[in-house]
C-alpha cells in the first residue's frame, strides 16, 4: 500500500489512485490541434485569397492529412479493449461527445481532407500517371481513378468544388477541434475542465500550434530542397501566427482571471496545484517559454525592420517555442486535471513510463510518425510546383 | 452535353467510391450490431439478464433462519438480534445450497468482537465500544459475553 | 417507383439515426423473455444511509468484495468507507482518511473530546439518474436499467475510462484483470433474486438499507420523509439516489 501511496497527498477517493489518462491523451488533442490549425491556414489562401501564404498551401494540406492519419492511434493504443473501438461507429451512444468524435473524425478526413487533396493533386497524378512507368503508373493510374482527363472543363470543375469543399472544410475544421475542447469543457465532475471557454480555447491554440508547424515545415522543406523559403509568405504567416497567438492567450487570461476572481469550491485546491505540481509546466513553460517568450518575438518582427535573416532566426526561434507551449497547454489540460481529487482535500501524481505501454518511448514514435507519413506523401504527391 | 458528361466522369467514380464505403458500412453494421441492442435504451438489453445471472456468494439471513430455527430462538431478546448470520459467520450460499459441502466459519477469539466494538472517536457515541488493553485480560470475549446474547 | 421516390428512400436509409435503427432491429428481434416474477418497470432502487448509525467497523467492504468479485487489491473499491475529522468544526477544512477503503477498519487516530467532530460515511455509486457517466459513455457500455440501477455491460466496455473521468464521486474505477470499467451494481444479480445488497446484508447496525422507490409499502418512504436527508454534491444535478440522513456539510 505504501508505493502506491507515494506521491499523494491529502485524502483523494480511494479510486483515484489511478491516473486515468495517460501522456498519450495529451498527444490526442495536440495532434488534432495541429490538423485543424495547417488547415484552416491552408483555407486562408483558398477563400480569402490570402496570396502571400500561397506556397505553403499543399504542403499545409499534406501535413495536416498526415497529422490526422496519425490522431486515433494514441486513443487506440490507450483503450482496453482496442478491438472494440469499432462499436463507436456501429452503436454510437449520441449523448457522448466521444462518439460523436468518430464521425466528425471520419467527415474530416474523409469528405473533406482526401477529397480537397484529391480534386487539388488530380492534375498532378494524372501527368505522372502519364509519365511514370510499370508499378508506379498503376498506382498513379488507381489514385486517379482511372480517369485520363485533365480537360481545361474537368479542372475547372475540380477547383470549384474544391473551393466549396474548403468553404465547408473551415467550419469543419473549427467543429472538429472545438469538440476536443468539448470533450473535456463538459465534464461538469471536474472544475479544471468544466468551462464553456474550453472548445475556443482549444480551437484557437489549435490554429496558433497549425500555423506554427505549417512555418517550421515550410523553412525546414525549404531548407532541405536548397531554395531560400518566400519571404513576403514566412511574414504573412509571422503575422496570422502573432495574431492568432494573442486571441488565444487573451481567452485564457479571460478564463484565468474569471477562476481567480470567481473563486468558486475548486479555486482554493487549483490554485495551491497551479502553485506547486504544475508551476512548471503550466507557469513556466506553458504561459512563459511557451507563450509570452514567441509573442514577444513575433511582436519584435513587427515592430523592428530586420534583415532577411534575423528574420528566419526569429520565426524558427518562435515556431518552436509556440509548438513546446501548445504542448505544455494540452498536458495541463489533460494530465493537470488530474492530479486533484475530485473531494478537494488532496493531489496526487503522474508517474510516467518509458518504454510501457503508454509511456514515453510509445509517445514519442507517435510524434514521430506524422513525419515519416509525410515525407511518403511528400514523395508520392510532390506539393512543390515546378517553377 | 455529352462533353460536360465526360468532364464529370471521374466526379462520379469518387462519389461512387464514397457511396460503396457507406454501403459497406452498413452491411457491416447490420452484421455486427447485437440484436437486443437498444430494447431498453442505447445498451444491450441482454446484459441485464448477464449481469443478473451472476452468482451470490451471500446466502441472505433469511436462507439461514430457514433451518437454523432454534438460532433465531435462542438470539430473541438479545442485543445482536439485529445481527445478521453472515456478518460474523462469513458467506454461506455454498453452505445453504449444499450444507454438507462447507460449513461457514465459528469464529472465536478477540478480533471480530473488535471489528466493532474496539474504541473509536468516530463511532457513534452511544454504541457499545472497549479499549481492549484495559477489558478483559486478553481473553475470548465470549467468556463472558455469550456470542449470541453477548449482554453482561 | 419513380427516381424522386428512390432518393426519398435512399436518403432515409443513410440518415436514419443509428438509434432509430436498432430500435427497429429489435421489434424485428422479438421481445426475448425476462425473468420470472421480476417486472424491471416496477422497481426502482435507490439506498438509505444514516450515518449516525455506522460505526466503521469495514463489513460492508468486505462483503462487496467477497460478493462481487472485486479485486482485492487496495485501491479498487465498489464501496468504501470515509473517516472525516473536523477539528472546530471548520467545515471548509475537513480531515479525512479511508486506509483501504476501510476494508480492515479504522486504527483510533484522533484523540478523544479534542473540539472535534468525527464520524464514518460510507460510499458507494449514487445509481444516478441523470448519470453523468452513462451520458458520456461512447458506445452505451454503461447504463441506467429500466430498474434505475447504473449498470456496467463488460462485454461491450472499450475501456477509454472517459465515464471515470465524469463521475463526480469516484465512483469508477478500471479493473486490471479485465481492462473494462467497474463499479458498484447495487449488487444486481442480488436484487433481482429478491435479496437485498451485500453491504446491507453485512452492515451490522441497520445504516445503509437498499430500498425500492416504486414500492409504497418501502420503509425507505418514511425514511425520506421523517428525516433530514441530502444527497452527495447536490450540486452536481446528477439525480443521485443514495441518500443520507445526518451529512455534515464538510463531506465532499
Amino acid at each position: 500500500m505504501e508505493p502506491l501511496l507515494h506521491g499523494v497527498q491529502g485524502f483523494i477517493y480511494p479510486n483515484e489512485i489511478e491516473l486515468q489518462w495517460s501522456i498519450l491523451i495529451v498527444l490526442y488533442p495536440f495532434i488534432t490541434g495541429l490538423v485543424a490549425g495547417a488547415f484552416i491556414l491552408a483555407s486562408l489562401e483558398r477563400v480569402f485569397n490570402v496570396r502571400a501564404v500561397k506556397p505553403t498551401y499543399r504542403l499545409a494540406l499534406l501535413t495536416a492529412l498526415a497529422f490526422l492519419l496519425i490522431a486515433p492511434l494514441p486513443l487506440q493504443l490507450h483503450l482496453g479493449h482496442p478491438e472494440r473501438s469499432l462499436e463507436m461507429f456501429l452503436t454510437p451512444h449520441t449523448t457522448s461527445a466521444m462518439a460523436m468524435f468518430g464521425f466528425m473524425y471520419l467527415w474530416y478526413l474523409l469528405i473533406v481532407l482526401v477529397l480537397e487533396i484529391w480534386l487539388d493533386f488530380r492534375r498532378d497524378i494524372v501527368m505522372m500517371a502519364r509519365e511514370k512507368t510499370g508499378a508506379a503508373r498503376l498506382f498513379y493510374r488507381v489514385l486517379a481513378l482511372g480517369s485520363d482527363n485533365i480537360s481545361a472543363e474537368s479542372l475547372k470543375l475540380d477547383d470549384k468544388l474544391g473551393r466549396f469543399l474548403t468553404f465547408i472544410g473551415i467550419p469543419s475544421a473549427f467543429l472538429l477541434h472545438g469538440y476536443v475542447g468539448f470533450i473535456f469543457g463538459s465534464i461538469k465532475a471536474n472544475p479544471w475542465w468544466s468551462t464553456p471557454l474550453m472548445p475556443i480555447v482549444f480551437l484557437f491554440s489549435a490554429m496558433v500550434s497549425g500555423i506554427a508547424l505549417v512555418m517550421l515545415m515550410y523553412m525546414l522543406t525549404s531548407w532541405f530542397r536548397n531554395r531560400p523559403p518566400d519571404m513576403d509568405c514566412l511574414d504573412t504567416i509571422g503575422r496570422y501566427l502573432l495574431y492568432a497567438f494573442i486571441i488565444d492567450f487573451g481567452l485564457e487570461m479571460v478564463d484565468l482571471l474569471h477562476r481567480i476572481y470567481e473563486s468558486d469550491e475548486s479555486f482554493r485546491t487549483l490554485d495551491f496545484m497551479v502553485r506547486t505540481h504544475l508551476y512548471t509546466s503550466h507557469i513556466l513553460i506553458q504561459i512563459i517559454l511557451g507563450t509570452i517568450l514567441p509573442i514577444g518575438l513575433l511582436a519584435v518582427v513587427q515592430l523592428v525592420q530586420l534583415q532577411e535573416s534575423a528574420r528566419r532566426t526569429l520565426y524558427a526561434i518562435a515556431g518552436s517555442l509556440t509548438l513546446i507551449g501548445i504542448f505544455a497547454m494540452r498536458w495541463n489540460v489533460v494530465i493537470g486535471g488530474q492530479l486533484f481529487s475530485k473531494s478537494f482535500l488532496g493531489y496526487t501524481t503522474y508517474k510516467m513510463g518509458f518504454a510501457t505501454r503508454e509511456g514515453v518511448l510509445p509517445a514519442l514514435v507517435l510524434m514521430a510518425l506524422p513525419f515519416v507519413i509525410l515525407w511518403i506523401l511528400v514523395k508520392i504527391l510532390p506539393p512543390w510546383r515546378e517553377e | 452535353m455529352r462533353q460536360s458528361l465526360k468532364d464529370r466522369e471521374h466526379l462520379l467514380r469518387m462519389l461512387a467510391l464514397l457511396v460503396a464505403a457507406i454501403a459497406v458500412f452498413l452491411f457491416v453494421r447490420s452484421i455486427a450490431v447485437p440484436k437486443d441492442y437498444g430494447r431498453f435504451g442505447p445498451f444491450r438489453a441482454s446484459a441485464l439478464d448477464d449481469i443478473a445471472a451472476m452468482p451470490v456468494v451471500f446466502a441472505g439471513h433469511s436462507a439461514c433462519e430457514e433451518c437454523h430455527s432454534d438460532v433465531v430462538e435462542a438470539r430473541q431478546g438479545s442485543k445482536h438480534t439485529q445481527i445478521h448470520c453472515e456478518i460474523c459467520h462469513g458467506p454461506a450460499a455454498a453452505h445453504a445450497a449444499d450444507p454438507t459441502a462447507s460449513k461457514p466459519a465459528r469464529p472465536d477469539g478477540r478480533e471480530l468482537c473488535l471489528n466493532c466494538h474496539v474504541i473509536n472517536v468516530a463511532r457513534p457515541a452511544d454504541f457499545p465500544q472497549i479499549n481492549p488493553r484495559e477489558h478483559g485480560d486478553e481473553g475470548p470475549c465470549t467468556a463472558c459475553h455469550p456470542h449470541h446474547h453477548p449482554e453482561p | 417507383m419513380d427516381r424522386r421516390d428512390f432518393l426519398l428512400k435512399g436518403g432515409k436509409l443513410i440518415w436514419l439515426t443509428g438509434s432509430a435503427m436498432v430500435a427497429w432491429e429489435a421489434v424485428l428481434a422479438g421481445e426475448p423473455e425476462t425473468a420470472p416474477n421480476y417486472k424491471l418497470t416496477d422497481h426502482w432502487w435507490a439506498m438509505a444511509i444514516d450515518i449516525g448509525l455506522c460505526i466503521g467497523c469495514g463489513s460492508c467492504v468486505r462483503a462487496c468484495k467477497e460478493e462481487n468479485g472485486v479485486i482485492k487489491e487496495p485501491f479498487f473499491f465498489r464501496t468504501w468507507v470515509e473517516r472525516y475529522h473536523v477539528p472546530h468544526g471548520d467545515i471548509e477544512r475537513p480531515e479525512v482518511d479511508s486506509p483501504n477503503g476501510g476494508y480492515d477498519g479504522f486504527p483510533e487516530k484522533y484523540p478523544p473530546q479534542d473540539g472535534s467532530k468525527n464520524f464514518f460515511v460510507p460510499k458507494l455509486c449514487n445509481q444516478c439518474a441523470h448519470s453523468p457517466c452513462v451520458q458520456v459513455c461512447p458506445v452505451g457500455a454503461t447504463f441506467e436499467s429500466p430498474d434505475g440501477v447504473v449498470l456496467v455491460d463488460k462485454e461491450y466496455c472499450l475501456g477509454c475510462r472517459y465515464c471515470v473521468q465524469a463521475c463526480p464521486y469516484g465512483c469508477r474505477y478500471i479493473d486490471p484483470r479485465s481492462g473494462t470499467v467497474d463499479k458498484c451494481s447495487l449488487c444486481y444479480h442480488r436484487i433481482r433474486r429478491g435479496l437485498t445488497t451485500a453491504c446491507c446484508e453485512a452492515c451490522p447496525t441497520g445504516a445503509r438499507r437498499l430500498g425500492d422507490l416504486k414500492d409504497p409499502n418501502d420503509p425507505i418512504h418514511e425514511f425520506l420523509r421523517d428525516r433530514r436527508v441530502q444527497v452527495l454534491k447536490p450540486q452536481m444535478a446528477t439525480g443521485a439516489k443514495v441518500y443520507y440522513c445526518d451529512l455534515d456539510g464538510s463531506v465532499r
